[in-house]
């Protein structure tokens, strides 16, 4: 089963077949398996990493780090539920450290993100302070590096 | 002018078919012998800090002390057997030094030496060049690629000074069982011999566990055991081999190194120490995508009607081309010139290699489904 999970996680597009003859497990129990974690939730969804950049279309992404008041009873649960719901936020985390949670949110304009932060983030209750860390530059996501790849450098032929 | 010796090594025509696939563009490649990952980063890293700090001395002819307790701490864990660091491990310029030095070694003018085939090429020239007889024994599909006791016990006679064995196999992929080791080793014993096991892809071994022929009972005083870092750690090009062996030979084969090589390059050296110490999971992660990638070849070249045993070690699947009736050499350069795929002609690896063609799957999934997709147009009768 982890092994399924593994090829999938870096590459979504494998197909059964593929897998069958890469692991030795019969196809109908890759299948099987498959939908088992689908059906359990285990794999959540089958995304495609994107470099926006590279498309040409422009993205603003900003880390924004949350001080928050702990409400009784509920923890942080029931604000960084809250907060998750926006369309905005792409990742919701609680941290360790400096702040409490920490928010990866996505616009289309930097004007875009400090609204949001000022006008749905900030203004709650809960929320003790904010600071807003604008990405300028990815180089590295999901586990795949968008910077120039380490090209093999080999000869076509050698023994 | 040239040495009798030299000139008795064909400068082969095989040449012009390599030069040929290094030139072109585009070339999809399973011809390549080494792996398509990058040295593990960590290994990379340690190696600049290591300049950085300013190691760029010569080393004792030895090798590093460290790497050296390190080889043997490696062999310990992995087979059971011990080697003294002291005098008992020589580190060399990558397994073809080794290979050589260990030749060279024991090789009187005259003497015999027993060379399993298909194999990896070095072996005979160097027999050649020490002023030995190489002798060939050729294997087959029928036993996977596997060498029997008795194949070895028909070629001896005595003049027979030593055999070369080298499993995981490159071009093969064959592994050895140990029971079959066993066989030869007793026949080893009959005759005086010493076995030089070449184990470089040791660590690429899909289905059960690797034998260390040395491990065998008694066998660690009569094996050269060679290893390297260049295959399970992607380190191809830093040049980084071991031999281990009794003093004696070890000994005879420093004597040989210190006249020639000095020392392995230091800096390689110290990346080599990073590798064995902390690489370990990057290389099992490397080997466990290996195993995916056989399992991909091996049904890919199957479905084409090109037949292939399952390789279960190294990085290659040997299969048949004998259904196109074409000649190892004439497939070759047709599939290189009409596909663009690279594959290296079997009888490059000895005279019984012929009929099969070598095909490496140290490439991406990628590379792999393209080519057997461009083999698929080239072997499927023309309309």
């Amino acid at each position: 089963m982890k092994e399924i999970l593994e090829i999938l996680e870096n590459d979504a597009r494998a197909s059964i077949d593929e897998i069958a003859t890469m692991t030795g497990i019969p196809k109908s129990q890759v299948e099987k398996a498959i939908k088992e974690a689908e059906d359990n939730g285990i794999i959540r969804k089958y995304k495609t990493v994107i470099d926006w950049d590279k498309a040409g279309e422009e993205y603003v992404y900003a880390i924004i780090e949350l001080k928050v008041q702990v409400e009784r009873g509920t923890g942080y649960d029931a604000i960084a539920e809250r907060i998750a719901k926006f369309p905005e936020v792409v990742s919701a985390r609680l941290i360790s450290g400096d702040h409490d949670l920490s928010l990866l949110a996505k616009g289309r304009t930097m004007k875009d993100v400090a609204f949001f932060v000022a006008e749905k983030i900030a203004p709650l209750e809960s929320i003790q302070g904010t600071m807003t860390h604008f990405i300028l530059k990815t180089y590295k996501q999901d586990g795949d590096i968008f910077y120039e790849k380490e090209e093999s450098k080999r000869l076509a032929i050698t023994l | 002018m040239i040495a009798k010796r030299v000139q008795r090594i064909p400068s082969s025509g095989i040449r012009k078919f390599f030069e040929m696939a290094i030139g072109m563009d585009d070339v999809i490649s399973l011809g390549v012998g080494e792996p398509d990952f990058v040295t593990p980063w960590p290994v990379r890293e340690a190696c600049i800090y290591s300049l950085e700090k300013g190691y760029t001395s010569y080393t004792s002819n030895w090798g590093l002390q460290e790497l050296r307790d390190e080889i043997a701490h490696a062999i310990i864990s992995d087979y059971g057997i011990t080697y003294s660091p002291e005098d008992q491990i020589l580190v060399t310029a990558g397994v073809s030094e080794a290979i050589d030095l260990a030749i060279r070694a024991i090789t009187n003018p005259g003497d015999e030496v027993i060379v399993v085939e298909p194999c990896y090429v070095s072996y005979s020239p160097c027999v050649v060049f020490a002023g030995g007889k190489p002798v060939p024994v050729a294997t087959d599909p029928s036993n996977h690629f596997k060498v029997t006791s008795e194949q070895i016990r028909d070629k001896i006679t005595d003049k027979t000074k030593a055999v070369v064995l080298s499993y995981p196999n490159n071009p093969t992929g064959a592994v050895m069982k140990k029971k079959d080791l066993e066989a030869i080793a007793d026949v080893v014993v009959e005759h005086d011999l010493i076995v030089i096991s070449d184990e470089v892809y040791d660590k690429l071994t899909y289905d059960g566990k690797h034998t260390c022929f040395a491990s065998l009972n008694g066998m660690q005083d009569r094996t050269i055991l060679l290893n390297g870092l260049s295959k399970a750690y992607a380190m191809t090009g830093w040049r980084i081999g071991y031999a281990a062996s009794t003093p004696e030979i070890i000994g005879a084969m420093l004597k040989i190194h210190q006249y020639t090589m000095l020392c392995a390059p230091i800096t390689a050296q110290m990346a080599a120490i990073e590798a064995l110490k902390n690489g370990r999971e990057d290389m099992l992660a490397m080997v466990k995508e290996y195993d995916r990638r056989r399992r991909l070849i091996v049904k890919g070249l199957n479905a084409l009607g090109l037949d292939c045993i399952e390789p279960k070690g190294a990085f290659y699947a040997f299969p048949s081309i004998k259904s196109t009736g074409m000649s190892s050499e004439k497939f070759a350069e047709k599939l290189l010139k009409e596909q663009k795929v690279a594959v290296v002609p079997g009888n490059v690896f000895g005279a019984c290699g012929e009929g099969f063609i070598r095909c490496a799957y140290a490439t991406s999934r990628d590379v792999i489904k393209e080519a057997m997709e461009r083999m698929e147009t080239f072997v499927s009768p023309k309309s």
